[in-house]
């Protein structure tokens, strides 16, 4: 049962990404050329009514369906972590025009040469995990 | 048998009409949805998330892959317990069939009206299909992938997405959305890193690429 929700979420998700355009390699172009309030517009506002919502979920203390307190949990402090692997992946977001969200929401809308940025993302992710001790966090 | 004729005549109007007003009230929905239609239903979708008591990332559903694929017998990061994490395979496979609905059931025209000034920049790059396609042509065609630099690029651009998010400890979803909602530093560190990365790419290395 909580599977098919999920997966509703999941379905109304991947519609919002690709008609508002986000899923769009030349929305992403523009954003780094800053002609466009499009996408600043959606992570903006998105936000927004993100940081009220957390604050209200926290100060009145609102609990899940479940009956049980919504947890926050911090991020752990560091900078360098954050910096280099940000970095690392604003470079790709802007070669490949796609975060990880919208190259599920490309492969059902059927281009299909997504797969070769999805095969990439899986070895990167993989390549992380290898290096990790030796990278500086 | 005049007021028969009258009324089917008259009922067959209304139903044109109901269709037409349906037809007209609801074809914002084949269009491009602008942002303050799609931003707020994005915060939607991570409280939604919150409420079943789940956080909003997809970026970690490759770690989860990775596992699956059974990355964890030689390297630590990915022996963990993926089967915790198959309520988010479920949101991605969502995402998959969004997808889908979105491009084959929801849009009459997918091509992008980005600003005739970005046009102008991507065709001095070479990227005809600006302002004419969802995505460029140049990159995303099997032509294009045949021609093995278009191939590299979305191979290279990939890698960074992985690594980088996984390194970061998240991607839009988890830093720009989650993670700044609860002002988090981290992720205000994480999402000035995307724009600075993004920046260097389209300015400084997109010359070079293109």
């Amino acid at each position: 049962m909580r599977s098919i929700i999920y997966l509703l979420i999941g379905i109304f998700f991947g519609i919002v990404m690709f008609k508002s355009e986000a899923a769009s390699w030349f929305r992403i172009y523009e954003m780094f050329q800053f002609q466009s309030f499009h996408m600043y517009g959606i992570i903006g506002s998105a936000l927004i009514l993100g940081i009220i919502g957390v604050q209200i979920i926290k100060r009145k203390k609102l609990k899940s369906v479940d009956g049980e307190p919504i947890v926050f949990n911090d991020k752990d402090v560091s900078f360098s972590r954050y910096a280099y692997g940000g970095l690392a992946f604003g470079l790709g977001w802007a070669l490949a025009g796609a975060c990880p969200g919208p190259i599920f929401t490309l492969i059902g809308a059927g281009y299909l040469p997504i797969l070769v940025v999805f095969v990439g993302a899986l070895i990167g992710t993989y390549i992380y995990g290898l290096l990790r001790d030796k990278l500086p966090h | 048998m005049f007021p028969v004729t009258f009324v089917t005549e008259n009922f067959l109007k209304l139903d044109l009409i109901c269709k037409q007003f349906k037809k007209h009230s609801m074809e914002w929905i084949f269009e491009p949805w602008p942002w303050y239609v799609a931003g707020p239903l994005i915060a939607l979708i991570m409280f939604i998330l919150l409420f079943v008591g789940r956080d909003f990332g997809m970026s970690s559903n490759l770690r989860t892959m990775c596992s699956m694929c059974g990355a964890g017998k030689n390297i630590e990061f990915f022996n963990f317990d993926w089967k915790s994490q198959r309520w988010n395979l479920m949101v991605v496979l969502g995402a998959i069939i969004g997808g889908f609905i979105g491009a084959n059931v929801l849009t009459d025209d997918p091509s992008v009206a980005i600003n005739p000034d970005t046009i102008a920049i991507l065709e001095d790059l070479g990227f005809d299909s600006a302002g004419e396609a969802y995505l460029p042509t140049e990159l995303y065609s099997w032509e294009a992938i045949g021609g093995i630099k278009a191939l590299v690029i979305l191979l290279i651009g990939g890698i960074l997405i992985g690594f980088g998010a996984r390194y970061g400890g998240g991607c839009t979803s988890g830093h720009a959305i989650s993670g700044l909602s609860n002002l988090q530093l981290p992720s205000l560190i994480a999402v000035i890193g995307f724009f600075v990365g993004g920046l260097i790419m389209i300015h400084l290395l997109f010359p070079l690429i293109f």
